[in-house]
């Protein structure tokens, strides 16, 4: 008999396989009981760790059998640049505001981040290692290396931040009167990178094409300014 | 060959990225790079959007699940995660959060106030 760990070890796909079919089931439950914390990524992630789990399979082999989707997130990256041409005109005409309100985001990530580490007297590398979370998984890894920080809990602190942002912006949208799709999009993708412009994408295209730019310009930020916020803690 | 062209135009643009990330130094990924190519590219009429767009959309519409096996990594890091738990959720949620609200305000207000004059 073979397990189902030999099967995610040789065949290529099972990763991919699963993760889409959890995905799906995760959209359907999602609209079924149309509950914000209910979004179907979470949903996919627990019925993915639970069938790991029952099937004794483990995350190794589950991430290179999907890795298949994995590698087309460079592409996938490139391809924001399409609806940020789309609404060229919304750029030019907002250009000093998203450049104003992205860079003002970014500062206070930056210094909310040093305040709180300072008050829960966090160790300078925890420090490091929570500061890029805001910024999408390769930048952030790349910057938290090169400052010392533990690489695996800032992809954790990534992780959270990006699906935190995901949940919760259609309520922080209401509760501050957050209406204008541009300044959605903004503060999606400045606040929680790649997961966040994906459920920008979901209010409408403006408000996509906007977190893509957000989280370019956010990461270009955050690279110049990490090493000066470093040396604070 | 519609989507074969499309597909290899984006594909390229990866590539470009890929060795500008080669040649700078900087802790940022190729996609970024990319993207910021293939904007200028679409600026400057080099690649119109016909070249891109329907295969373009649809990545960007796959894009979610891409995210999601490497967020099942979480798992791994549960042990060293669980003892620093308590502080590192109340900053990435406070801060997150305050990001959110201070970028959205800020930009809804500039362009309201620009759109009054």
């Amino acid at each position: 008999m073979i397990s189902m760990q030999d099967i995610f070890v040789h065949a290529a796909y099972a990763g991919a396989v699963l993760t889409i079919v959890a995905f799906i089931i995760g959209t359907w439950v999602h609209r079924k009981l149309q509950n914000a914390i209910a979004n179907p990524v979470i949903i996919a992630l627990l019925l993915i760790i639970a069938f790991l789990k029952f099937f004794d399979v483990d995350y190794e082999a589950y991430k290179k059998s999907s890795d298949v989707i994995t590698y087309f997130l460079t592409p996938a990256t490139v391809c924001m640049a399409i609806p940020l041409y789309e609404k060229l005109s919304l750029l030019v005409e907002n250009l000093r505001a998203i450049l104003l309100s992205v860079f003002a985001g970014t500062i206070v990530n930056l210094v909310s981040i040093l305040l709180m580490c300072k008050a829960f007297g966090l160790t300078h590398e925890h420090y490091v290692t929570i500061m890029p979370k805001s910024v999408t998984t390769p930048i952030g890894m790349g910057i938290s290396e090169e400052l010392g920080g533990y690489v695996t809990l800032t992809v954790a602190c990534i992780v959270v931040a990006g699906n935190l942002g995901f949940m919760a912006a259609g309520k922080v949208f209401d509760i501050f009167g957050i209406k204008e799709p541009v300044a959605r999009g903004l503060a999606l993708g400045n606040a929680s990178h790649a997961i966040g412009t994906v459920r920008a994408l979901q209010f409408g295209m403006t408000e996509g094409a906007m977190g893509g730019l957000a989280l370019a310009l956010a990461g270009l930020m955050t690279v110049a300014l990490a090493p000066l916020f470093a040396s604070l803690l | 060959m519609k989507y074969l062209t499309e597909l290899v135009v984006i594909l390229g643009f990866s590539l470009l990225g890929e060795v500008v990330k080669l040649l700078i130094p900087l802790p940022v990924p190729a996609g970024i790079y990319g993207l910021l190519l293939l904007f200028l590219a679409l600026v400057f009429g080099i690649v119109n959007l016909g070249q891109v767009a329907h295969t373009g959309h649809y990545m960007i519409e796959i894009m979610i699940v891409m995210f999601i096996a490497p967020s099942v990594g979480l798992l791994k890091t549960w042990s060293i995660l669980s003892e620093v738990l308590i502080p590192y959720c109340v900053v990435v949620l406070i801060t997150t959060v305050g990001v959110m609200v201070v970028t959205g305000l800020l930009a809804q207000w500039l362009i309201r106030r620009r759109e009054q004059r």
